[in-house]
């Protein structure tokens, strides 16, 4: 058998695409984080937290009203984007013009209150939440099972990034995102409603954070900590890609699931530090992240 | 007349004598519950141990000889400094008398250092270290409900002699699951099984998908869980996700509470085999004390560590009863010498080194079909005899066992 590093490359391949599915989620949660950094200059502390509610929505939903996977994928979301809309307008939107600590603070001091109450109601050990059965089993590739969900989940990660990507970058609609970061008056002056769409970028971000919250509920149990077991991470990931850089968020949530996959193999003690170190190394070499533009 | 009046002056006297004999500092007892109130441990044990040791005082009657008994509860959030600052502020000023539960093998320690300069009595339910009942032992502290130890024995004596004879361990990277580690490599070892590798992963973790392909690379029979809580729960949950279960690999969970197994879910978690020192359906005792305690916490069963909560004070109770005094030295002599027979403990002692023997129970998880309702969840295997479940006391490394 062939191996690298002592590893058999099978067990490789095998960590790679673990790698892979890890980053998937990165990914995601970066992308909306650095979505409403670039637009709204927060730094939303309690985007775990929405990602926690994303999952609880689907198994409440599965719990009370008997709504399966598929309607929670999209009810779930719409549900946690609403409640993200409204945290924006009575609270968030009264602080753009403060210092970033200022937004830092609310929304941490907001993800411990959505956590607390949801820990209140559940406790710690989390909930049950099945693969939905189109998706149940997997695929024997060879060199390793890769379970038919966690497969969805990389695809269903990268049509959403890459939609995104599309969306602000060639559409109209993004094209007015884009002027409005670099200049909101301005922008504003041509008779766009800039608070609205600030509005509702906040939305399309909480609501991203959701999907993936969903996406995660049968992988992981579902529990009121989960998201700040991840949060921690995904900072980390924007801060490597480039704060507000969005196609670097992506990038970077991907490439990091996989630099994780290999600490796994090679020694795992480090596996929940090394991200960390890449963060160290990349902003010392560059400050403003990898794909971040010096301002 | 004058007879009768000094009869009653006579008894008076005697009732005031009998009062005088008791000794109660502030004319109260005060137990206080340790626990973990908020974070990864507060299912298993938390409010739940909170509501077990106010029931334990309820039942006793609220009152040792006449001095009324009071409840107080704090979160040490898992953190011995903040463990050892609240007890020290118990013992200090609020007057507390003894300490219970202390989940988390850290916050235990250091609680434990505490009570012992003080003279106080810890009783620990929660921890699972047996280093409170070696390094750590005091006179006044004591480990009631499990250790680190008989769960080795029961769950890795039972796998291997079922053939599960080559093992791989997951592992919490903390001392609890080192030590978990060594004492079930142990047992397996001695019962003739190989230990075929280890994997450290970092505490808490939650995806576990990179170190069970490794465990399952490994060709190992058994796949060792020496983890608790969350990390066990998913590690359990992916196990089945990557069609490792299914594929002959079997799972031991070396630490399962009832709370992750309700958690898991009996699809997931059916046919595992897990060590306990206690299940809610096993006769009446058990069954009525689980009831009420439902009855408080909207419904959900009685972990081992709760129930141990409820046996361990009553039976601190029991001894300041008896030593008509809450001085922790004479209250610890006393609770050594009274024997512990309740719904928890049928045949229940105290060795020097304070550890409190008795039956372990070999549990097997019922499959979906098997599970008449909500909680019944456990088909007891076998019952371990406490002798054999315990560290031997000669084995132990504490100061004071007589050598």
């Amino acid at each position: 058998m062939m191996t690298f590093f002592g590893i058999p490359t099978q067990a490789l391949f095998g960590q790679l695409l673990l790698g892979l599915i890890n980053g998937a989620f990165y990914a995601m949660l970066s992308l909306g984080l650095a979505l409403i950094f670039g637009l709204l200059n927060i730094v939303n502390f309690s985007h775990g937290a929405l990602y926690m509610m994303g999952a609880m929505v689907a198994w409440l939903l599965l719990n009370v009203l008997g709504l399966g996977y598929w309607p929670a994928l999209i009810v779930a979301p719409i549900v946690v984007a609403i409640f993200g809309m409204i945290i924006e307008r009575t609270m968030l939107s009264r602080l753009y013009k403060l210092d970033h600590l200022y937004g830092l603070l609310l929304t941490f001091g907001l993800a411990l209150i959505i956590e607390g109450a949801f820990r209140q109601l559940y406790g710690i050990s989390g909930m049950p939440y099945s693969v939905p059965k189109e998706l149940a089993g997997g695929w024997n590739l060879g060199f390793m099972f890769l379970p038919i969900y966690r497969g969805w989940v990389v695809g269903a990660s990268l049509v959403l990034c890459l939609g995104s990507w599309l969306l602000i970058e060639k559409t109209k609609l993004g094209a007015y995102l884009r002027a409005a970061t670099e200049n909101a008056t301005l922008v504003q002056a041509f008779g766009i409603n800039v608070p609205m769409m600030v509005t509702l970028t906040y939305g399309f971000g909480v609501a991203l954070a959701a999907i993936a919250g969903v996406l995660a509920a049968p992988i992981y149990s579902v529990n009121p900590l989960m998201g700040s077991n991840l949060i921690i991470v995904v900072f980390a990931v924007v801060v490597i890609g480039g704060m507000g850089s969005i196609l670097g968020a992506v990038i970077t949530g991907f490439m990091l699931g996989l630099v994780e996959g290999l600490t796994k193999v090679f020694y795992p003690e480090a596996a929940s530090t090394v991200i960390f170190v890449v963060m160290a190394i990349v902003l010392m070499i560059k400050p403003a992240g990898l794909f971040g533009k010096r301002s | 007349m004058i007879m009768k009046r000094l009869l009653l002056s006579a008894a008076a006297l005697a009732l005031s004598a009998g009062m005088a004999q008791a000794q109660y500092s502030d004319n109260k007892v005060k137990i206080g519950v340790l626990t973990d109130l908020s974070g990864t441990y507060s299912d298993l044990a938390g409010q739940g141990s909170v509501e077990a040791a106010k029931m334990a005082v309820e039942d006793f009657g609220g009152k040792v000889n006449g001095t009324p008994i009071e409840v107080v509860s704090a979160d040490h959030q898992n953190k011995a400094d903040i463990a050892s600052s609240i007890g020290r502020k118990w013992y200090e000023n609020e007057g507390v008398d003894a300490i219970f539960d202390l989940v988390t093998t850290a916050a235990a320690v250091a609680v434990r250092e505490v009570s012992r300069e003080k003279g106080k009595i810890d009783i620990n339910s929660g921890a699972a270290s047996t280093v409170l009942t070696n390094a750590q032992c005091s006179a006044t502290g004591f480990h009631w409900t499990y250790d680190t130890y008989a769960l080795a024995v029961g769950t890795g004596t039972a796998v291997v002699k079922q053939g599960g004879d080559t093992w791989f361990f997951l592992t919490a990277d903390y001392a609890f699951g080192q030590s978990l580690q060594a004492q079930t490599e142990r047992v397996v070892k001695a019962n003739g099984g190989k230990i075929l590798g280890a994997v450290k992963h970092p505490f808490p973790n939650s995806d576990f998908s990179s170190f069970l392909l490794q465990a399952q690379g490994s060709g190992a029979k058994i796949i060792g869980l020496a983890n608790a809580g969350s990390d066990t729960i998913n590690a359990i949950k992916q196990a089945k996700e990557f069609g490792i279960t299914q594929s002959g690999q079997k799972l031991a969970g070396l630490l399962v509470f009832i709370s992750d197994v309700h958690s898991l879910g009996l699809d997931t978690a059916q046919g595992m085999q897990l060590t306990t020192g206690f299940y809610w359906d096993m006769d009446d005792g058990t069954r009525a004390f689980a009831k009420k305690f439902g009855a408080r916490m909207n419904g959900k069963m009685p972990t081992m560590v709760q129930a141990g909560v409820y046996s361990s004070v009553t039976h601190y109770l029991k001894a300041v009863q008896a030593a008509k005094t809450d001085e922790g030295i004479k209250v610890a002599d006393k609770m050594r010498e009274l024997p512990i027979a309740d719904f928890f403990a049928k045949n229940g002692k105290i060795r020097a080194d304070g550890r409190m023997v008795h039956d372990m129970y070999l549990a097997e998880v019922k499959k979906p079909s098997e599970s008449k309702g909500p909680w019944d969840y456990y088909k007891i295997v076998r019952t371990i005899p406490g002798d054999e479940a315990y560290q031997p006391l000669a084995e132990s490394t504490c100061a004071l066992v007589k050598k």
